[in-house]
């Protein structure tokens, strides 16, 4: 693509809230549940039923307005999104749209700029809104469905928080960074599991190209349900290479709305916006205005728990951690809880950070996991440090066995006697072991007396062989380099 | 023919006396909705579940466990609550075969209380009509005169009260769907402030101005089921916590505390017949001898109420009623081809003329470009519509007007004149679109049918209003008067 466009790209994310009960019914919210078995009357938009407000739906929706540093509206009106679909029971969704909870608000997110410095840059949030959301449509012949198409109203009713971004974002990374970044705060405030599989965590996104430097916007495209993170910078790749394409030829984009296909990496028109659907949206009339007052606003505000930018100044000094190392231990609240729980039952912060740093990071990388997948415990942590702190196994195996650990837990103590991998610590075998490696050569020890000190390393590593590597390394180094010493003295 | 029913009051007296059971009761009541079979009052009957409930309700009593001095008492409710295990269609065919699951918060208080529902009532579809001719059941008659129609939406309910089936019925009120037939059957009808009753299990019209009442003989038998229905329901979010006072104990006979308002625009209203007018300004009268005193308001924004009326209940009903979609329950065409046809061809088979009518003007107010002038616009007249009462209420506890510029209308008269139809609400909407509570008694005959009197109250003074009324009452003998007998 021609590098003189500037990307301009906005994102909207639905976020489910992690209510018991769904938005506007007693129904329950139960992922995983068999179809159409999570479901009242409400739900099922039988005649006569009406809707009643999720109390706990909007002290999350406060939260995140206030995590999202917004105006939070003490009056909000909900109102009806009319269209016809089958998974929509009602033929109107129950949204908010002139009057939402919350409105202008920002998140910061951290880009990395092409000579590799991290930056911080604020975005945008132009509004949050409650809303519910539909049901399931399945026309896969395999789940049944024949040539027909099969409804599941479980989801129908889920609460959905909608976070807009304003047209901050202006690069695909920029766009995933803040995906991450929203994601790890609505996780650290804990209205939302987030969890994408789940289709927890949903995203749209608006994108236009213009020429660097240009007053107006051009005009913009909306991908739909873009719900993973690599998708969403698949997908925007691809518009972008789209629309530059079109501008490139001297053509104009149109205002469309467009899928992503992953196979084809390509993204297709699914439909132009002159055909775009009338809403008809007005005020709920079964709904009253939701109103409360700065009282209630103050006490979510006053129970807010610690946001990942102030977990991370306070990890940096508390813990006197480096700034690189803070971050990467708050990037998400289970990994820094982690971390402090870990340090509680260690004592010591240091060497607990360097064992996530670098082993407990690295597995979660290659896993492709979050913690809470793994079995291991701060207590196992600290425990496994401390075996290694008394010698009873050496720093590598101990990070050697990590990953087993950390994902089949048990006794480290235990694992360590059934490997076999005990540091030797019976001094009497280091010192016969020393001894007959000494004696095995006579050369070594020669050169090692005329100043070749390099010999010990290699006297060292023999000693090592020769105990299958238990033993501590220091500790060999020490009793060669006090052998050896005594051999010197001796000779004449 | 089998007697037609008492009183609420009397049949409730009769019981404590032990001088009839309620399964005599009960029968009697399903005996004579039979025998007026053809007056399509009735879009079904509870017989067997019925004379059930009737036996347990006198076993209670025999044992000293009424429910409540009404338990025992048939009563019908319109065909627009639901009522578990019962059809509910509203008189459409798109909800052929609906069986409701859940009981309406309604429902729930008649069986609190012991009142047995005999039947459901016949209605305009969806309640959108002034005359009970919009009904798949077919039109239903005014006892008064047999051509003639019992006034609507909640034409089935006052009928069968007029007809005595039932001592009492509920009905449903978006625009004067219960004072408008009870004026146009000779009996007493209430709508209460919006909110006071729960609206869960309403099959909705327009959610902000549906609202469940009682229809009976007697201005005290609309307290006593008022005091059963009303309250507070967490699962209606517009329903008022208020507490319910004890409505009976209002009725003192005593006006002399009260004034009577009279809005000249209503007693200046086009096309309102000086008949009517006449017998309303007699009542009037008849209410400062009885100690009130009268003096006339002004609502300026009268003249908008129909208009607002019809681009908010149309707008409302074209949303509420898109859920009647063929895909889960009711009627659902067949052999479609795709999903829009699935969707036009079910609507289309689905719901009359004038249900169709409403949903495309309510489409066309909530469209884009359409939206402020019509939608937006009729609720800032609302809004005004809303002060210009309170306004006249600082002066008055009570407006009197007609309840309906005419008595009722011949069946098929106004059939290819919705417009016409729709002015024959004028004395009502206006009712509804400010919340306040109206209701409707006989005050007399013109043209040998009763004519209604309105008197409105201020929100949730249904105490008042229902004193106002009852004074009248124990002045006048026209609710004591009933239709003839059906050969």
């Amino acid at each position: 693509m021609s590098s003189n466009y500037e990307i301009v790209i906005g994102l909207e994310v639905h976020t489910q809230l992690a209510t018991r009960s769904k938005l506007f019914s007693t129904a329950p919210v139960v992922y995983g549940a068999p179809p159409n078995h999570s479901v009242s009357p409400v739900c099922l938009g039988l005649p006569g039923v009406l809707p009643v407000l999720n109390a706990r739906a909007v002290e999350l929706a406060i939260r995140t307005a206030l995590a999202l540093h917004c105006k939070v509206h003490t009056r909000s009106v909900f109102a009806r999104k009319n269209y016809f679909y089958p998974d929509l029971p009602k033929g109107y969704q129950i949204s908010q749209y002139e009057e939402p909870i919350a409105t202008g608000g920002y998140l910061e997110i951290e880009t990395e700029s092409a000579q590799g410095e991290m930056h911080s840059k604020r975005i945008g949030i132009t509004r949050v809104h409650m809303e519910e959301d539909a049901g399931k449509s399945i026309h896969d012949a395999a789940s049944g469905a024949g040539n027909g198409s099969l409804v599941d109203l479980n989801r129908a009713g889920v609460p959905l928080l909608e976070i807009v971004s304003e047209p901050d974002l202006r690069s695909p990374e920029e766009a995933r960074a803040y995906l991450r970044s929203l994601r790890s705060l609505l996780r650290y405030i804990e209205v939302s599991e987030a969890d994408m599989e789940k289709g927890q965590f949903r995203c749209d996104a608006n994108i236009s190209l213009r020429t660097a430097g240009a007053p107006r916007l051009g005009t913009r495209t909306e991908l739909k349900n873009l719900n993973s993170f690599r998708f969403v910078e698949g997908a925007l790749r691809a518009e972008i290479e789209r629309q530059a394409g079109i501008l490139d030829a001297g053509g104009t984009v149109q205002q469309a709305t467009l899928a992503y296909d992953p196979a084809s990496r390509r993204t297709r028109v699914l439909r132009l916006k002159e055909n775009a659907d009338d809403y008809r949206y007005f005020p709920d009339p079964d709904l009253v205005p939701l109103v409360f007052d700065d009282e209630k606003v103050e006490s979510v505000r006053a129970n807010l728990p610690e946001l990942p930018a102030q977990k991370l100044a306070r990890f940096e000094q508390q813990y006197e951690l480096s700034e690189y190392d803070a971050r990467l231990l708050t990037a998400n609240r289970s990994l820094a809880d982690f971390f402090e729980a870990s340090v509680v039952e260690y004592g010591q912060p240091k060497p607990v950070a360097n064992w996530i740093l670098r082993d407990l990071l690295q597995l979660l990388n290659t896993r492709d996991v979050d913690i809470e997948a793994l079995a291991l415990t701060p207590a196992l942590l600290a425990q496994l440090i401390r075996l290694v702190d008394a010698g009873r196994v050496t720093a590598r195996h101990a990070r050697e066995l990590f990953p087993e650990l950390a994902e089949r837990g048990g006794d480290p103590a235990v694992l360590i006697r059934e490997r076999g991998l005990e540091a030797v610590s019976d001094g009497g075998l280091l010192e016969r072991t020393a001894d007959e490696v000494i004696a095995a050569h006579p050369d070594s020890v020669e050169r090692y007396k005329n100043g070749e000190e390099k010999l010990l390393n290699f006297l060292m590593g023999q000693v090592m062989q020769r105990t299958q590597g238990k033993a501590n390394p220091q500790a060999i180094r020490e009793l060669l380099a006090r052998k050896l010493t005594r051999i010197i003295h001796e000779t004449p | 023919m089998v007697e037609r029913l008492g009183t609420l009051r009397e049949l409730r007296d009769a019981l404590a006396a032990r001088a009839i059971s309620s399964q005599q009761l009960v029968a009697q009541a399903l005996e004579r909705a039979v025998a007026g079979k053809s007056l399509h009052h009735y879009v079904g009957l509870r017989s067997k579940a019925a004379l059930a409930e009737a036996a347990a309700t006198d076993a209670r009593r025999a044992s000293g466990a009424a429910r409540s001095p009404l338990d025992g008492v048939p009563i019908a409710i319109k065909d627009n609550m639901v009522q578990r295990g019962e059809a509910t269609t509203c008189a459409s065919r798109i909800l052929e075969g609906f069986v409701s699951p859940y009981d309406s918060g309604v429902v729930e208080k008649l069986a609190a209380a012991g009142l047995i529902v005999i039947g459901r009532t016949n209605m305009d579809e969806f309640a959108m009509g002034s005359s009970t001719e919009h009904s798949i059941y077919g039109s239903a008659h005014n006892p008064w005169d047999l051509e003639r129609t019992p006034g609507g939406s909640s034409g089935g309910s006052a009928g069968a009260v007029a007809f005595g089936s039932v001592p009492a019925a509920l009905g449903s009120d978006t625009g004067g769907s219960i004072r408008q037939p009870a004026a146009c059957c000779g009996v007493v009808g209430l709508k209460p402030t919006y909110g006071r009753v729960s609206r869960w299990g309403l099959v909705a019209f327009a959610s902000s101005l549906d609202q469940i009442g009682p229809l009976a003989r007697t201005t005290e038998d609309c307290a006593l089921l008022l005091q059963v229905i009303a309250g507070h329901d967490r699962r209606d979010s517009t329903s008022l916590p208020e507490p319910v006072p004890d409505y009976t104990a209002a009725l003192t006979g005593d006006v002399s505390d009260l004034v009577i308002g009279i809005p000249v625009e209503y007693f200046n209203a086009e096309g309102v017949d000086p008949e009517v007018l006449r017998c309303v300004r007699t009542a009037v009268v008849e209410l400062e001898k009885a100690g009130a005193k009268t003096r006339e308001v002004s609502l300026p924004h009268l003249r908008y109420a129909i208009a607002t009326y019809y681009l908010l209940a149309t707008a409302e009903a074209s949303s509420n009623l898109a859920r009647y979609d063929g895909v889960r329950y009711g009627r659902r065409a067949q052999d479609v081809r795709d999903l829009h046809e699935l969707y036009r061809k079910t609507r289309s088979e689905g719901f009359g003329a004038e249900v169709k009518r409403r949903i495309l003007l309510g489409t066309f107010v909530l469209s884009s470009g359409y939206y402020d002038a019509y939608y937006r616009k009729a609720q800032q007249v609302r809004t005004l519509l809303r002060r210009d009462f309170e306004e006249a209420f600082r002066s008055c506890n009570i407006i009197a007007t007609p309840t309906a510029p005419e008595v009722a209308f011949r069946l098929g008269e106004k059939s290819d004149d919705p417009l016409t139809m729709y002015l024959s609400d004028v004395y009502t909407v206006s009712v509804n679109l400010a919340g306040i509570p109206g209701i409707s008694l006989p005050c007399g005959f013109a043209h040998g049918m009763p004519v209604g009197l309105q008197l409105l109250g201020r929100a949730l003074e249904e105490a008042v209003l229902l004193r106002t009324a009852d004074a009248y009452q124990r002045r006048s003998d026209w609710h004591t008067r009933t239709p003839p007998e059906v050969a």
